[in-house]
């Protein structure tokens, strides 16, 4: 029996962490995710499932206390917004370098520098790309409602033991703020040592004097062993993109233009394709649900059958690059963003659509 | 069914949580709901509002810019709002936060003093329940038992009282809900 509450996207990520038998949350206050935190600490955890849940002096110490309770095989996590995500690249790139998993959610606000609280989706290059220093890549999950907020943090667990990776899931401004029926799924328990030791041989649990002794670094001086390490990662990522890749087509199937876009934007997007059918025009939209790894293949099928892509964001153009390179030059491919906060309405995508498409 | 709602006034009035308890009686009326609040600095003293949608299919587009239903508790919100109501729509006011009155006639108005109701149940926390009681008795969208419902899922249980008097507020607003203009 699974229980139907209303619930920001924010309030969904902190329940789901307990629910979910999360061990440890680090994290620092900042609009629009402070709810996580105000949840959790209203929730008490550590009264009942014994989740630690920690107000960190900066956004520095909380990733770095991810990466410590990382070590040790356990469930970790931290939240933030861009200019605290910023702060915690170097740390996010030592754990993708120590191979260790952990779950980190991005609430999206404008930038660059401090920016503005409204949401936007400004941050795609920082968590696809990189953020941090070194060849390295976080698997990007991108929720578009506050059910995938809760969804998405065991998900996400599940893959970053799976990979020993991080996983960020990269909602924004309106994902968190926006309220919603949330399904909550039956509780799992926080694993127990015996547990850690059998799903994560390699954590810095004491060593036992049946094995030798477990080290985690992201340190070698030497050029060959920095070099194959870097190559073991390639091949990671090279599986990740394998089996990971999910996305989600709506009327896709006889689309004649295509509209790709991510969390709240897919949303908008939804309707505007609602719109332009209803009309008589066939469109469609492509919605990455993970954003590393991207759905690649699907564009590159899908630039054979439409006439036209555009790719929607609230940016001035990120994610349309891997668009383009996906669609290779089989069709055209568009952009429309908007930027600071400002949101556009289905009717804005509409005329924009008509606009790039040429038609009247 | 699909009715677009923007709840707006002042922080503090119960903007936000007029709008959740309106979502929770939806939802325990088996509906689709999203809620959407305005965040950021013009909520500090300034005008706070949240859209909310309910729908008996799935929603997708929380972001909305016309309106089925405007509830408005201030002139700054009635500047804005008023020419957002859709052709046909409701618009509900309060009349003590207003200095000009609607004037579209293309659309259903009615106002309802939930400063006087509040007063009258000593509680000046009820005020938004008078004014969701206005709106509930002129758009009979859900039963009252559900927004009983949503009343309790949104109030923790030790405010029972308080319970009682939201319920009260509700009643009151929908008894002395006037229309101001229904000429279509």
């Amino acid at each position: 029996m699974t229980e139907k509450i209303l619930l920001k996207g924010n309030e969904a990520i902190a329940l789901s962490a307990i629910r979910n038998g999360v061990d440890g949350y680090f994290g620092y206050p900042i609009t629009p995710q402070s709810e996580v935190m105000e949840t959790l600490m209203k929730e008490k955890p550590w009264e009942t499932t014994g989740m630690v849940v920690l107000q960190a002096e900066s956004e520095l110490s909380s990733i770095n206390m991810v990466y410590g309770g990382a070590c040790c095989g356990k469930k970790v996590m931290t939240s933030s917004s861009s200019p605290g995500i910023s702060l915690m690249a170097e740390g996010i790139s030592y754990i993708a370098g120590a191979e260790l998993p952990c779950v980190i959610v991005d609430v999206m606000r404008g930038g660059p520098g401090l920016g503005t609280i409204q949401p936007s989706q400004s941050d795609y290059f920082q968590a696809v790309k990189g953020g941090g220093h070194g060849d390295y890549h976080c698997i990007v999950l991108a929720p578009a409602s506050p059910q995938d907020m809760y969804d998405f943090v065991d998900w996400g667990f599940d893959l970053a033991f799976k990979y020993r990776n991080p996983v960020m899931i990269l909602a924004d401004g309106i994902i968190g703020q926006l309220m919603e029926k949330v399904e909550m799924h039956p509780v799992k328990p926080r694993r127990t040592d015996e547990e850690i030791l059998r799903d994560a041989p390699w954590a810095t649990v004491g060593k036992p004097a049946s094995r030798a002794r477990n080290v985690i670094t992201s340190l070698s001086l030497d050029a060959n062993t920095q070099e194959e390490f870097n190559r073991k990662l390639l091949v990671k990522y090279g599986k990740i993109k394998e089996n990971e890749v999910k996305y989600i087509g709506y009327r896709t199937e006889d689309a004649e233009y295509l509209f790709v876009a991510f969390g709240c934007s897919a949303r908008i997007c939804e309707a505007a394709t609602d719109m332009l059918r209803e009309e008589g025009i066939k469109a469609g939209l492509l919605r990455p649900v993970t954003l590393y790894p991207f759905p690649e293949k699907e564009i590159s099928r899908l630039a054979g059958q439409v006439k036209s892509m555009m790719s929607i964001e609230l940016s001035l153009g990120q994610m349309v690059e891997d668009v383009r390179l996906a669609a290779d030059g089989r069709c055209p491919v568009g952009f429309y963003g908007r930027q600071g906060g400002n949101i556009f309405t289905p009717e804005e995508i509409v005329s924009e659509f008509k606009k790039f498409n040429n038609i009247a | 069914m699909k009715e677009e709602i923007i709840i707006a006034g002042f922080g503090g009035q119960g903007v936000l949580s007029m709008g959740k308890i309106l979502a929770y009686s939806a939802i325990m009326q088996g509906l689709e709901v999203t809620w959407m609040p305005s965040y950021g600095p013009e909520m500090r003293g300034g005008t706070a509002n949240v859209c909310v949608i309910i729908s008996d299919r799935k929603i997708s587009s929380p972001i909305i810019t016309r309106y089925d239903t405007a509830i408005i508790l201030n002139q700054q919100s009635m500047d804005k709002f008023e020419k957002s109501v859709k052709e046909g729509g409701l618009l509900v006011y309060d009349p003590s936060g207003i200095t000009r009155m609607p004037e579209r006639k293309d659309i259903r108005i009615c106002s309802i003093d939930a400063i006087e109701i509040a007063a009258e149940l000593g509680n000046a926390k009820v005020y938004n329940m008078a004014v969701l009681g206005a709106y509930l008795k002129m758009k009979p969208l859900m039963e009252m038992e559900n927004v009983q419902k949503g009343l309790e899922k949104s109030i923790p249980s030790r405010y029972g009282d308080l319970i009682l008097k939201n319920r009260e507020a509700i009643e009151k607003g929908m008894e002395r809900v006037k229309s101001i203009s229904d000429n279509i």
